[in-house]
């Protein structure tokens, strides 16, 4: 096995373990805890047996296994960002309710309650 | 009718003061949201006469707009009227924006820059052509000034408004919500003033182009 071998598939355990370590404190869901493993496991299994891209590229369609894994790192890549992008989006959206709910609150005037204007 | 003219405002303490007054003049409630303004134009808006909402940090235009509704809903008004504070529209033209509403012809109105076409500048003309052609690709309807800052809603169809987009998308959002409620529209055509100062405001290439960006991006993750 290649010294780089070694260390990807390392940082794959490394990196289930994180998973589970974040799953246990609940900051994770049970869900995303299988997805994570799934890809980590997915990794350490390419790397150590690269012929298994050969197969999965002639599967596909695509010439060598190395270019098919690069495919799909980069698809995966792509759908990781859409989905932090989404999230931000999110967050972006409850900061601005939170700042509406405090200018409404410190909304000294308030609504006016016969329609008067004041005279400036 | 009971009119209420949300002015949202960004760094517009040159312009706000006399936009309120000339809104007061004909009275209107005016409601300006300060934006998270670094100059004065909450004060100079305040001292024009204005209710004036702050926004402790710049959120948008899209955010400034549902503060600007759901401060208004909170009063009496019958009509909700979306105004910019750059100097570009003219209070003289929200009783034509509001007649329709009035006379239960719409729901929705929105003031077209289209009278006079030759006065709005090129690259100004292309870039509202493309946030046209935008907003009928992803939300199938089609406005001849999706862009407009000047609309004006009836109160219920603004009690309905959901907004989700809190920068320039909210543009076209808005002509999303009219399509997803089946809102009737009229368009009024207006005519703009161009500044240079009015001019320097609007949305640049590069905003433009990341708000076409959110809005694909947006579509797709519905």
């Amino acid at each position: 096995m290649l010294l780089i071998q070694v260390f990807i598939v390392a940082f794959a355990v490394f990196a289930v373990s994180r998973a589970v370590v974040r799953f246990r404190e609940g900051l994770l869901g049970l869900a995303w805890l299988v997805f994570w493993a799934l890809v980590w496991v997915g990794v350490a299994v390419v790397v150590s047996l690269p012929q298994t891209t050969t197969w999965f590229a002639s599967l596909v369609g695509v010439g060598r296994g190395v270019d098919a894994v690069i495919y799909v790192a980069i698809v995966f890549l792509f759908y990781l960002v859409f989905r932090i992008f989404l999230r931000l989006e999110k967050l972006e959206h409850d900061i601005s309710l939170l700042v509406r709910e405090f200018g409404l609150k410190t909304d000294r005037e308030g609504p006016p309650e016969g329609g008067e204007q004041s005279d400036g | 009718m009971r009119t209420a003219v949300i002015v949202p405002a960004y760094n517009e303490e040159r312009t706000v003061g006399a936009v309120v007054r000339s809104l007061a003049a004909d009275g209107h409630e005016v409601i300006v949201v300060d934006d998270g303004s670094a100059d004065r134009t909450g004060e100079a808006a305040r001292r024009a006469g204005a209710r004036v909402i702050r926004h402790v940090l710049n959120r948008g235009l899209g955010a400034a707009i549902g503060t600007g509704v759901a401060a208004a809903l909170r009063g009496p008004a019958e009509v909700l009227v979306t105004f910019d504070a750059d100097g570009q529209h003219r209070s003289e033209d929200i009783p034509r924006l509001v007649g329709p509403i009035g006379c239960d012809e719409a729901d929705v109105t929105i003031g077209t820059r289209s009278e006079k076409r030759h006065r709005m500048p090129l690259t100004r003309r292309l870039a509202n052509w493309t946030g046209n052609a935008l907003t009928f690709l992803l939300f199938g309807k089609w406005v001849n000034d999706s862009q407009s800052g000047l609309r004006a809603f009836s109160r219920p169809a603004a009690e309905d408004l959901e907004l989700r987009c809190d920068r320039m998308e909210v543009s076209s959002e808005i002509i999303k919500e009219i399509k997803r409620h089946g809102w009737r529209l009229v368009e009024v055509p207006i005519v703009p003033i161009y500044t240079e100062y009015s001019m320097s405001k609007g949305q640049g290439f590069v905003t433009g182009l990341k708000t076409a960006i959110r809005l694909l991006l947006r579509r797709v993750a519905k």
